[in-house]
C-alpha cells in the first residue's frame, strides 16, 4: 500500500492547473480530495508521476443561488452539501446522497467534482447529479464548456472529460412546484459503496399525478444509468404503493449489471428495483409536502 | 484483607491514557540510527513453480542494499516453527516451510523474496524489479475437494493433502442413534461451514531487528503476543544462543490470536540486520495483513444429534474437515483436534459423543488461531445441534437447553468427550438473559409479527468454552506463566509479568491485585510485560489464560513477599511472626493495633538490611511460576433479537443481551470491554465477514473495501448482566473472558436469522443476497 514516487505540484488557480495538465499530459492526473485517487495510488493501480493539487485553489468551494440555478463549486465537499440549507430547500436528494458516502472522515475530504470526475460505478453522487439534470461547467485548454450530467458520464470510471480538461463547478436548475426528490441505497457491507442506489426526482400537479419524472440507478450497472422505463411508467400516474412499484419493476432495464463477491446480477437487478420504489415513494412523499 | 478493595471494582484502565493521547509506542514508532527497510515480494498466484528468480535489476535500484531469496537462506535460517507437529505427515515435514519459499508457491501471498534498501518507498518500488518465472499450477482452495484422490497436490512427495485423519470407531454412536429411533427418538443431520475470517488488527504486524556483531546480540521488536516463545523458537532458527536474543514487544495494536504466532519475516528481518550489519524494519501493509497473517476458522462440520421425543438428546457425532491453508504456522494443524473436538458437547450433559476430523491443506493462507480458536467452531456446533433438535420437535429451543444443561450438583463434570468441566450454573445464566430480554414477550411479538408477514428472529447461545491453559502436556514447551515481584526501599512494587498483555488491561488488574493483597494503593505498583531480558521466561498472552495464569502466578509471588514481610515486621515489633498481620498497608501485632510498622519501613528494612534478623535475606523480590491443575470453563448465554428486510435480505441486530460467567470478575468495566469487543468480533462472523478466494486461490478480499468488518453503527447497544460461579482451580477464582463474546455471539445470531426464517439452519455469513435468495425461495414455494 505504498503509491510509486510522482512529483507534487500545487495549483494556485484553475489556469495553472490547467496549464499543468497540458504540460504533463497523461503523466499527470489532479488531485481534489484524494479518497478515490490516492487508494488507487496506494494499490499502485494508478502511477501518475505528477499529481496536481487542485484542492488548495482558492474560490472553487461554494454552494450559491443564481436565479434559477443552485451552482455548486467542483471542491465543495461532502460535509458542506450535506449540511447546506440552499440545497435541502431544494433538493433533498443532494444532502441526503451526500450524507450516505462513507464516513465522516470522507465526507470532510471527498468532493463532488471529484466524484463525478471519477465516475465510479458504485459511487453515490454521479446518480443524484443525473437524477437533478445538472450542467458541468468544464474549463480546459480551449476555454469553458458545459456538459449535460446526461452527456457527461460515459461509462465505467469513464466521463465526457477531454484531456487537460478539468470540473469546475456544477449547476442544478432550480425544480418546478410540487417536486421531490430522495435517494436510497443499499451497501455493499464492506466498501459501502452502492450494491444498487437510486436517485429519485418526480413533480406532481394539482391533481397530485405525475407529471415528471427522473430516475437514475447507481451501483448496479457499469455506470450510472437513467431508468428511461421507469420514469416513462411513472409519468400520468397517481403515486401509490403499487403504481410505483409497477414502474420500479423495471429498474433494471437498460441497465449493464456488474457482478462481484457483494451481489450477482440478479440481485442487482432486484435491488435497483427495491431502491427505485423506496426513493421513487420518499420522493413523492415529499413532493406533497 | 486490605482498606477499599480494589479487587471487584470497576477502575479504568491505567494504560489507557497514553494510548488514547498518542504517547505509546508501537513498533513502527521504533528508528533506529543507520536503520533499513524490508519489503516483500509475494506470489500473484495460488499455486505455481518457481521456475526462476532474477534479482540483478532491483540489487542496481537506487537505495537497494540487498535482495534475498531462499537461495540465500539455505542452511542458515531454519524452518517456520510448529508448537505441536502431529504424526505421521506433519513429523515428517509436511507443510513446513523456510521464511521464503523455495521451487513452489502455495498461497497468494507466499513470500518470495526481500528487498532491503535504505527507505521503505524504495524498497517497495525495486519489488517491481524482480522478475520471476512462474509456471501456474492448478490450485485446490474447497478442503473437500482438497482431500479427494485426484486433487493437486501441495506436498506431491506425500501424495496425499490431508495431513490427518481422526476416526475412532463408530460402534457406540451407531447404537445410540438406532436406539434412539427405535424408541421414537429422531436423528437430525446438517452440514455447516464456519467460513474463514481474518482477524484484521487494528495494527498490522511489524518488526524491527538490530544486531551488534560485536557480541553476536539480536534485538527484536516485534508486534507479537508471545514474546519469550519468539525468543525462544527465533534463536533456534537462527543459530543463535537464547540469550544473545533479546524480543521486545512494544505496544501492541490489537492481536486476537494472529500475533500468536512466529512468522517468516520476523526471521528474514533479523537475518537481514545480521547480513547487513544494520538496523532492519519491516511494517506489515493492510494488504498483506489481509493476504498472508493467518486466518481463522474455516471448518465444514458435519453435525448428527439425536433426541429422544421429549427433547433430551442422546447423542452427537461430529466429523470436522478443518482447512489448514498452505503452511503450518503455530498452532494450525491441532486447532479442530485439541479445541474443536473437545468441546463439541457444550453446556449439555449428553451422554454419548463422536468426533473425527480430516485436516487438509488447501492452496490458501494458513490459519491458527483467531479469537476464540477452535472454541467458536465447537459452540457453533453445540449450539445449532440443540437448535436442531428444538426445530425438528417443535420446542422452544430454550425449553431444550434447560432439559439437557449439565446440572450445577454435577461439577466438576467429565463430559463424553472426556472433558472435565470445573464448574458451571448454566441454568441460571439462561434464566437471567431470558428474564433481562423479556422472552416470553419478545416470542408474544414474533408470532405478531409472524402473522403480518414481518420476519423477526430470537436466537439463544449457552455457550462454555476452555481457558486457562493450561495445564501440563498439552504442548511440548508447557503452558505455565510467570511473575517477578519487587518491592523496592521505598516500598513502591514492581511486577514484571511473563505474559503479555495487548489491549486485555493486565496492567490495571494485576496492579489490583497486587494493590489488595499488600493493602497498598495502586499507584505504588507498577506491572511491567515484553521485554524477554527483564521479564521472566513466560508463555504470552492468549486463550483467556492471562489472568487466571499470569493472576495466579502475580497473586502467589505477593504471598510469598507477604510471608517474608512479616517476619522481618515481627523482628522490628519484637512479637512473634505467627502474630503478625498486615491490614491498610500496616503490620501490626494481633490484639494490639497501636504496635505496627507501616509497609514502607517493612520495605526499607529490607532493602537496607541493616535491622534484619539473622538467617533472612536482604531484599523483597521473588519469581514465581504457576502452572494450573486444570482448565477453567467460563460460560454464559446470550441472546439476540434480529429482522430481516424482506426486500433486501439485510439482517437488523435489534437487541442484545449477554449474561456471561467468567468466575470472579477483578474489573467488571475491563470484563465489559472485552464481552463488547467480543461480541462485535462474533457477530462480524455472523453477520459480515469472510475471506474469499476464487477457484485459483486468487484472494477477493485483499482489501476492506472487500473484507467487510463489522461497524459501531450497525450494532445495538448491547445490555450486560453476569453470574459468578468461581473456578476451584486457581486462588483468585477466575476462569477468563477474553474470547467468551465471540464464541458466544456467531451461534446466538445464527439462531435468530434461522428462528427468523423457521428454517433448522442457514450458513453464516448472512449477506444480504443470500437471505434474500432464501426468502425468493420460501416465496416461490410456499410452506404448507
Ligand atoms: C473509506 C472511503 C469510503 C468511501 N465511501 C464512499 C461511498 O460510500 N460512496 C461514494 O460515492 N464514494 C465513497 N468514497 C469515495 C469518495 O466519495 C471520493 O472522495 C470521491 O469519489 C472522489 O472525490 P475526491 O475529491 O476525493 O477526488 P480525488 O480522489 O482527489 O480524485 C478522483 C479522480 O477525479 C479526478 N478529479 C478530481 N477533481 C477533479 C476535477 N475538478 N475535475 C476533473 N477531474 C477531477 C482526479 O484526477 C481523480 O482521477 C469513499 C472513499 C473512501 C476513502
Amino acid at each position: 500500500m505504498i503509491p510509486a514516487t510522482f512529483e507534487y505540484h500545487p495549483a494556485s488557480s484553475v489556469d495553472e492547473a490547467i496549464a499543468l495538465l497540458s504540460q504533463y499530459g497523461d503523466d499527470a492526473k489532479l488531485l481534489a480530495g484524494g479518497h478515490s485517487l490516492i487508494p488507487t495510488m496506494k494499490l499502485r493501480l494508478a502511477q501518475p508521476a505528477h499529481l496536481i493539487d487542485i484542492g488548495r485553489i482558492p474560490g472553487l468551494s461554494y454552494i450559491r443561488e443564481e436565479g434559477n440555478v443552485v451552482a455548486v463549486g467542483a471542491l465543495t465537499t461532502y460535509a458542506t452539501i450535506e449540511r447546506s440549507e440552499v440545497l435541502r430547500r431544494h433538493f433533498a436528494l443532494l444532502p441526503e446522497c451526500a450524507s450516505v458516502i462513507g464516513d465522516p472522515q470522507v465526507r470532510n475530504r471527498g468532493t463532488i467534482g471529484g466524484s463525478i470526475s471519477h465516475a465510479d460505478p458504485s459511487a453515490d453522487m454521479p446518480g443524484a447529479v443525473r437524477a437533478l439534470k445538472a450542467e458541468i461547467r468544464v474549463r480546459g485548454p480551449n476555454g469553458e464548456r458545459t456538459v449535460a450530467a446526461d452527456d457527461f458520464f460515459l461509462g465505467t470510471f469513464t466521463t465526457a472529460l477531454e484531456p487537460g480538461e478539468m470540473v469546475t463547478e456544477i449547476r442544478f436548475p432550480l425544480p418546478p412546484a410540487r417536486t421531490g426528490s430522495a435517494y436510497t441505497k443499499l451497501a455493499n457491507k464492506a466498501s459501502h459503496y452502492a450494491v444498487a442506489g437510486c436517485a429519485a426526482v418526480v413533480t406532481l400537479g394539482a391533481d397530485g399525478a405525475c407529471t415528471a419524472a427522473s430516475v437514475v440507478i447507481t451501483g448496479a450497472g457499469t455506470m450510472p444509468t437513467r431508468a428511461s422505463a421507469v420514469e416513462a411508467a411513472l409519468v400520468g400516474k397517481q403515486l401509490n404503493e403499487a403504481t410505483v412499484a409497477e414502474a420500479a419493476s423495471h429498474a433494471a432495464e437498460g441497465l449493464e449489471l456488474m457482478e462481484d463477491i457483494h451481489g450477482s446480477k440478479q440481485y442487482r437487478a432486484q435491488m435497483a428495483a427495491v431502491m427505485a420504489r423506496r426513493a421513487i415513494l420518499k420522493a413523492a412523499e415529499r413532493a406533497r409536502g | 484483607m486490605g482498606i477499599a478493595a480494589l479487587v471487584g471494582t470497576p477502575i479504568k484502565r491505567r494504560e489507557d491514557p497514553r494510548l488514547i493521547t498518542g504517547q505509546a509506542t508501537y513498533v513502527d514508532d521504533i528508528k533506529l540510527p543507520g536503520m533499513l527497510y524490508m519489503a516483500v515480494l509475494r506470489s500473484p498466484y495460488g499455486h505455481a513453480r518457481i521456475r526462476s528468480i532474477n534479482t540483478e535489476a532491483a540489487k542496481q535500484a537506487p537505495g537497494v542494499v540487498a535482495v534475498y531469496t531462499a537461495q540465500d537462506l539455505k542452511g542458515v535460517v531454519g524452518n517456520i516453527p510448529v508448537a505441536a507437529p502431529l504424526p505421521p505427515h506433519i513429523t515428517n515435514g509436511m507443510g513446513r516451510r523456510g521464511p521464503l519459499a523455495e521451487g513452489k508457491v502455495r498461497f497468494y501471498g507466499d513470500p518470495v523474496a526481500v528487498v532491503i534498501a535504505e527507505s521503505r518507498y524504495g524498497a517497495r518500488d525495486a519489488l517491481d524489479l524482480i522478475e520471476v518465472d512462474y509456471e501456474p499450477l492448478p490450485a485446490v482452495v474447497d478442503p473437500e475437494k482438497a482431500a479427494q484422490p485426484d486433487a493437486p497436490l501441495l506436498y506431491e512427495e506425500f501424495g496425499t493433502n490431508v495431513a490427518a485423519s481422526v476416526r475412532p470407531p463408530t460402534d457406540e454412536i451407531d447404537r445410540v442413534f438406532a436406539e434412539t429411533q427405535a424408541n421414537g427418538g429422531i436423528v437430525v443431520k446438517q452440514r455447516m461451514v464456519n467460513q474463514r475470517l481474518a482477524p484484521s488488527p487494528m495494527e498490522t504486524r511489524g518488526v524491527v531487528a538490530e544486531f551488534r556483531k560485536a557480541d553476536r546480540t539480536l534485538t527484536i521488536w516485534s508486534s507479537s503476543q508471545i514474546p519469550h516463545l519468539l525468543r525462544n523458537y527465533l534463536a533456534e532458527q537462527l543459530g543463535l544462543p537464547q540469550h544473545q536474543v533479546r524480543v521486545i514487544v512494544p505496544e501492541v495494536g490489537g492481536g486476537f490470536g494472529c500475533k500468536l504466532n512466529i512468522y517468516p519475516e520476523e526471521a528474514l528481518a533479523a537475518f537481514a540486520a545480521m547480513k547487513t550489519g544494520h538496523p532492519v524494519k519491516w511494517i506489515e501493509d493492510r494488504s498483506e495483513n489481509l493476504a498472508v497473517t493467518i486466518h481463522g476458522r474455516d471448518q465444514i462440520n458435519y453435525v448428527e444429534v439425536a433426541a429422544t421425543r421429549e427433547g433430551k438428546i442422546t447423542g452427537l457425532k461430529v466429523h470436522v474437515v478443518s482447512d489448514l491453508g498452505a503452511y503450518l504456522q503455530f498452532f494450525t494443524d491441532v486447532i479442530a483436534i485439541a479445541f474443536t473436538l473437545p468441546m463439541i458437547c457444550g453446556c449439555y450433559d449428553i451422554p454419548v459423543a463422536y468426533g473425527s476430523c480430516d485436516i487438509v491443506f488447501t492452496n490458501k493462507a494458513p490459519t491458527d488461531a483467531y479469537r476464540g480458536a477452535g472454541r467458536p467452531e465447537a459452540a457453533y456446533i453445540a449450539e445449532r445441534a440443540v437448535d436442531l433438535v428444538a426445530h425438528a420437535l417443535g420446542k422452544d429451543p430454550a425449553e431444550v437447553r434447560m432439559i439437557n444443561f449439565v446440572k450445577p450438583e454435577q461439577f466438576p463434570h467429565k463430559m463424553a468427550t472426556g472433558t472435565v468441566y470445573d464448574s458451571g450454573n448454566y441454568q441460571l445464566a439462561l434464566e437471567k438473559a431470558m428474564q433481562l430480554i423479556g422472552y416470553q414477550q419478545l416470542r408474544a411479538e414474533q408470532a405478531q409479527k409472524r402473522a403480518q408477514g414481518k420476519l423477526m428472529g430470537i436466537g439463544i447461545s449457552s455457550y462454555v468454552e476452555i481457558c486457562g491453559i493450561g495445564p501440563k502436556g498439552l504442548t511440548p514447551f508447557g503452558l505455565y506463566e510467570s511473575a517477578r515481584v519487587r518491592v523496592d526501599q521505598s516500598g513502591d512494587v514492581l511486577i514484571y509479568t511473563g505474559a503479555s498483555p495487548h489491549g486485555q488491561g493486565e496492567e490495571t488488574t494485576f496492579a489490583q491485585i497486587a494493590a489488595d493483597e499488600f493493602g497498598i494503593p495502586i499507584e505504588r505498583v507498577l506491572v511491567l510485560h515484553g521485554d524477554t531480558d527483564s521479564t521472566p521466561e513466560g508463555r504470552g498472552t492468549y486463550g483467556s489464560r492471562t489472568t487466571a495464569v499470569g493472576g495466579t502466578a502475580v497473586y502467589n509471588a505477593v504471598q510469598k513477599l507477604k510471608e517474608k514481610m512479616k517476619q522481618i515486621a515481627a523482628h522490628m515489633l519484637e512479637a512473634s511472626p505467627a502474630d503478625v498481620t498486615l491490614e491498610d498497608g500496616k503490620f501490626s501485632v494481633a490484639g494490639a493495633p497501636q504496635k505496627a510498622v507501616t509497609f514502607a519501613e517493612v520495605a526499607a528494612a529490607a532493602n537496607f538490611s541493616n535491622t534484619l534478623p539473622p538467617g533472612i535475606e536482604p531484599g523483597l523480590e521473588t519469581t514465581v511460576f504457576f502452572e494450573p491443575e486444570a482448565c477453567t470453563f467460563p460460560f454464559g448465554t446470550h441472546i439476540c433479537v434480529v429482522e430481516i428486510d424482506k426486500d433486501t435480505g439485510e439482517v437488523h441486530l435489534r437487541r442484545y443481551v449477554a449474561v456471561d460467567d467468567c468466575g470472579r470478575q477483578l474489573n467488571p468495566l475491563l470484563v465489559a470491554g472485552q464481552i463488547h469487543g467480543g461480541i462485535v468480533q462474533g457477530v462480524g462472523q455472523a453477520l459480515f465477514e469472510g475471506v474469499v478466494y476464487d477457484e485459483n486461490g486468487q484472494l477477493l478480499t485483499s482489501t476492506f473495501m472487500d473484507y467487510a468488518m463489522p461497524l459501531a453503527s450497525e450494532l445495538p447497544p448491547f445490555e450486560l448482566d453476569h453470574t459468578v460461579t468461581p473456578t476451584p482451580y486457581n486462588p483468585l477464582g477466575v476462569k477468563g473472558v477474553g474470547e467468551a463474546g465471540t464464541i458466544a455471539a456467531t451461534p446466538a445470531v445464527a439462531g435468530a436469522v434461522a428462528d427468523a426464517l423457521g428454517l433448522p439452519h442457514v450458513d453464516i455469513p448472512f449477506t444480504p443476497e443470500r437471505i434474500w435468495r432464501i426468502i425468493q425461495q420460501q416465496q416461490a414455494q410456499p410452506q404448507a
